[in-house]
């Protein structure tokens, strides 16, 4: 085949092209992603049942924020490295601030308690339920993330597939907030950014394998 | 700014709108620096003019088919190349050579021109068209090949207008699917 003849097959009837369509699906995906997590998590295990107690809904408040920081910073990156070359110029230290103020938080409230309650403040009751939720929550959310991205180009699979992964992390453990009942700084910093991280690092496994094109 | 990058950029945003000639006269720009881009890589690991256009043809068809990553608050040229560099690493992998015996990160020779217009790739997009279903096939070669209205192309293949768009759209990425798979095979 001549380049020439490929050059006329595609310009033909050109059809003109949706500009803003990368970030629209990534946005629709993701949307779709959590509201299968928030159900997972909602109906799966169900609401935590002492909201009516200021305590709760502050620590439900530090929780999602946490989350939610990581889905927006994660997302912002996601939706340039969907694109081919957007890997260059992007300040990836960033989204290791949510992490270090969520671990400085911890730390300083384990300075402030009696070592003798740092076991429970850090293990908490529900450590295993934690450490198993968030990452099969993330499963769906991921899945979601893959697709829009791969509806797009990206040129750096690891980078890309890490972002997706991180993404599908924060949306799942925004949606896992909602019924967790350990309320403690060092136990969110520990299983909440570290289930976080694993998603992060399946994605960054998976990515050059889901991501080609 | 080179005026390389104004002109390719004012030629990418107007073929983003439908502009078919725009589209037309940016691929044939952008293939023949691919082709100058790539026979320069591939010279170095001792490929030859062929191959080289296998991976214009990829890159051309990926260039057209991923047009809607484009952002166009940013320049063209670092899109191109980085698409023009994706193609060229995966085409190493797949043909097991080091990656380390072609500096892939020099965008130098993406200026350089290579006019050779007759040049051919090893696909036979005839025999590739066989392979895709009727209704991709039909379309495509109404409303790209002959050069039909899209209205047209409905009545011939006996599908609606927005069958036949999304045909031609679906038909075009199996079609590059296919290329890909052969090149990998």
């Amino acid at each position: 085949m001549k380049t020439d003849d490929l050059v006329s097959l595609l310009s033909t009837n050109l059809e003109p092209v949706d500009r803003r369509s990368v970030a629209r699906t990534l946005y629709v995906a993701l949307a779709a992603g959590t509201i299968v997590a928030l159900g997972l998590a909602l109906i799966g295990l169900g609401v935590r049942s002492d909201l009516m107690m200021a305590r709760a809904v502050i620590f439900l408040v530090v929780k999602l924020s946490f989350a939610v920081a990581i889905v927006s910073l994660a997302l912002a990156y996601l939706t340039r490295l969907a694109r081919p070359g957007g890997e260059r110029k992007i300040p990836y230290l960033l989204v290791a601030l949510p992490f270090l103020v969520i671990v400085a938080f911890a730390a300083i409230s384990l300075g402030l308690a009696p070592s003798s309650h740092w076991d429970k403040m850090i293990v908490g009751d529900q450590w295993l339920e934690c450490l198993l939720s968030i990452p099969i929550i993330a499963i769906v959310p991921f899945a979601a993330t893959i697709w829009a991205v791969r509806r797009a180009a990206p040129t750096n699979l690891v980078r890309a597939g890490t972002f997706a992964g991180l993404v599908a992390g924060g949306v799942s453990a925004t949606a896992y907030a909602l019924h967790c009942t350990d309320d403690s700084l060092p136990f969110v910093a520990v299983w909440y950014g570290g289930t976080i991280v694993l998603c992060t690092l399946a994605g960054a496994a998976l990515g050059p394998r889901l991501l080609r094109w | 700014m080179t005026t390389h990058e104004i002109e390719l950029k004012a030629l990418m945003l107007a073929s983003l709108d439908g502009d078919a000639a725009s589209h037309r006269a940016l691929l044939d720009r952008l293939s023949r620096r691919l082709r100058a881009y790539y026979k320069g890589k591939l010279a170095r690991i001792g490929r030859g003019a062929a191959e080289a256009e296998d991976l214009v043809q990829e890159a051309v068809l990926a260039i057209h088919l991923k047009r809607h990553t484009y952002d166009p608050a940013e320049p063209l040229t670092p899109w191109v190349h980085a698409i023009a560099r994706y193609k060229l690493i995966d085409f190493l992998r797949r043909t097991r050579t080091s990656v380390a015996d072609v500096p892939i990160d020099e965008a130098d020779s993406m200026v350089a021109h290579d006019d050779n217009l007759g040049a051919e790739s090893t696909y036979d997009l005839k025999r590739l068209m066989q392979r895709l279903p009727e209704k991709m096939r039909c379309s495509i070669e109404a409303v790209k090949l002959d050069g039909l209205s899209v209205s047209e192309a409905a009545v011939r293949c006996g599908i609606s207008e927005s069958g036949v768009k999304v045909n031609i759209h679906r038909g075009l990425k199996t079609l590059a699917a296919l290329i890909t798979k052969e090149a990998r095979a």
